[in-house]
C-alpha cells in the first residue's frame, strides 16, 4: 500500500473495489491491526486501531473458526474473548445470518456457504461499531447472498460503519453509500455509489 | 467488561483440551513416537541394568514427543486462520500463550503417566531414590520443555520449514535444562547422591524462561 489517506464517516457503508492484487484485503487487514503500515497510523473512531478492537468486527476470506467445534461452541469461545456474552446474543447472531443455532454438527462438516455465514455471525455477535468484511458473498448461494445484503443494510440502519470488499457489487447498488477504488496499492478513485457504478 | 488474563487463560486451556479430546491428533502422535522410542531402545540396549542410561533415554522420548505436539498445537490455530480472529479481539496475547502452555503441559504430563509403566516393564526399571523426587524433576523438566517449546513453536509456525525450525531453535536453548533433567533423573534412579542442585537449577530456568517468554509473546504473535 502506498500513500493511502482516507477519512471515513461513521454510520456509512463503503465498498472497496479494485482488481485482484490491488490491496483491498491488505487494507482491511491494516485497519484491523493484522498488518502494520510501515508509515502512518490508523485511527478508528479517533482511537489507535489496536486500542479499538472491541468496536471492530472482522470477517476474512478464511472462516476464522475451529473445525472441531459446533457453530454455537465457536461463538461461545470467541464471545469469551470479548468479555463473555449471554447465549441469547450468540443465538440471535446465528439466526440473523440464517443458521440454526441448534445444529449440533461440528463446523468441519458445514458447507462452504454455512461456514461463511457463521464467520459473519462471529464478526457481528458483539455488535461492533465498525464491520470489516472481506468477500462475504463468496461461496454463498444467490438467496443467501441477498439475505446477507439485507442484514448488512439493517446493520447500516442501526448506525454501524461497514467497509466491505466484494466483486459482486451489483448486490450492493442500493445499499452502499460510497465506493473506494484501489489500484496497485494506491487510492485510484472514490465517490458515491450509483447504480451505474455498481454495473461497472 | 473485564478481560482478565487468568479467566481467558482458563478459557483457552478448556478450548485446547476440548479440541484435543475431539481430534486426538496431538496426543496420538506423541504417544506413538514415545512408544517407538521405548520399543526401539529396549532392543538397542542391554536391559539388565538400564539405570545408568535411563535418565537420558526417558528425556529423549519426551523431548522429541513434545516437539511434535507443540508444532501441531499451533498448526491448529493457523488452520482456517483462527489466529487472526484472536488477534482482532481485545483478548490479551499473554492469555493465549499461557493457555497453550498449560494445555500442552497437561497433555505431556498425561503422556508421561501413560509411558511410566511401559518404561518399568521394558527396562525392568526400579528407582533407587524416592519417587516423589522423580515427580518433582518431571514436573519442572516438563514445564521447562513446554514453556520454551510453546514459545519457539509460535515463533516458527509461520515459517516454511516449521517442523525443522522448532528443534533448531528449541534444542540449543533447552540444553542446560535437558542436562539438569537427565542428571537429576539419573541421580534419583540410581539413588546415589542428591538431585537438589539440578532441581534448583531447573526451577531457576523455569522462572527465567517463563517470564521472558510471557513478556515477549505479544511481539511473536504479531510478527508478520
Amino acid at each position: 500500500m502506498r500513500g493511502i489517506s482516507l477519512e471515513l464517516q461513521p454510520g456509512k457503508f463503503y465498498v472497496l473495489r479494485g482488481e485482484n492484487g490491488a490491496g483491498k484485503s491488505t487494507l482491511l487487514r491494516m485497519i484491523a491491526g493484522l498488518n502494520e503500515p510501515t508509515e502512518g497510523n490508523i485511527l478508528i473512531f479517533g482511537i489507535e486501531n489496536k486500542q479499538a478492537l472491541e468496536h471492530l468486527g472482522y470477517m476474512a476470506h478464511a472462516p476464522l473458526l475451529y473445525d472441531e467445534l459446533s457453530g454455537l461452541e465457536n461463538l461461545r469461545f470467541f464471545a469469551e474473548l470479548y468479555g463473555s456474552f449471554p447465549d441469547q446474543a450468540l443465538i440471535q447472531a446465528m439466526e440473523r445470518v440464517g443458521l440454526d443455532p441448534q445444529l449440533d454438527r461440528r463446523i468441519g462438516q458445514y458447507s462452504q456457504g454455512m461456514r461463511q455465514r457463521l464467520s459473519l455471525a462471529r464478526a457481528i455477535f458483539h455488535s461492533p461499531r465498525l464491520l470489516l468484511l472481506d468477500e462475504p458473498f463468496s461461496n454463498v448461494d444467490p438467496e443467501s447472498a441477498l439475505a446477507i445484503a439485507k442484514l448488512l443494510a439493517s446493520m447500516r440502519d442501526e448506525g454501524k460503519t461497514i467497509i466491505l470488499v466484494t466483486h459482486q457489487v451489483g448486490l450492493l447498488s442500493s445499499l452502499a453509500d460510497e465506493y473506494i477504488l484501489l489500484s496497485r496499492g494506491q487510492l485510484a478513485d472514490r465517490g458515491k455509489m450509483t447504480a451505474q457504478q455498481a454495473r461497472t | 467488561m473485564s478481560l482478565s488474563i487468568t479467566r481467558l487463560t482458563v478459557v483457552n486451556v478448556r478450548k485446547d483440551l476440548r479440541l484435543e479430546w475431539r481430534s486426538r491428533d496431538v496426543f496420538n502422535s506423541m504417544l506413538f513416537f514415545a512408544l517407538l522410542v521405548v520399543v526401539v531402545f529396549s532392543y538397542a540396549f542391554d536391559t539388565g541394568d538400564s539405570r545408568p542410561v535411563m535418565g537420558g533415554l526417558i528425556w529423549i522420548a519426551f523431548l522429541f514427543s513434545t516437539n511434535m505436539a507443540l508444532n501441531q498445537s499451533w498448526a491448529r490455530e493457523l488452520r482456517n486462520g483462527v489466529l487472526d480472529a484472536y488477534r482482532v479481539s481485545p483478548a490479551p496475547a499473554e492469555s493465549l500463550f499461557l493457555g497453550k502452555v498449560l494445555g500442552n503441559y497437561l497433555l505431556v504430563l498425561l503422556l508421561e503417566c501413560v509411558m511410566a509403566p511401559l518404561f518399568v516393564v521394558f527396562y525392568n526399571l526400579k528407582s533407587g531414590g524416592p519417587l516423589w523426587q522423580l515427580a518433582v524433576v518431571f514436573l519442572l523438566g516438563t514445564w521447562a520443555l513446554v514453556v520454551n517449546g510453546t514459545f519457539f513453536a509460535a515463533m516458527s509456525i509461520r515459517t516454511k520449514n516449521r517442523e525443522l525450525m522448532l528443534p533448531i531453535l528449541l534444542l540449543p536453548i533447552s540444553l542446560p535444562a535437558v542436562y539438569s533433567m537427565v542428571e537429576a533423573t539419573s541421580i534419583v534412579l540410581n539413588g546415589d547422591s542428591s538431585p537438589w542442585p539440578y532441581v534448583k537449577f531447573l526451577a531457576g530456568f523455569c522462572v527465567i524462561y517463563t517470564t521472558a517468554c510471557f513478556l515477549l509473546f505479544e511481539i511473536v504473535l504479531n510478527a508478520e
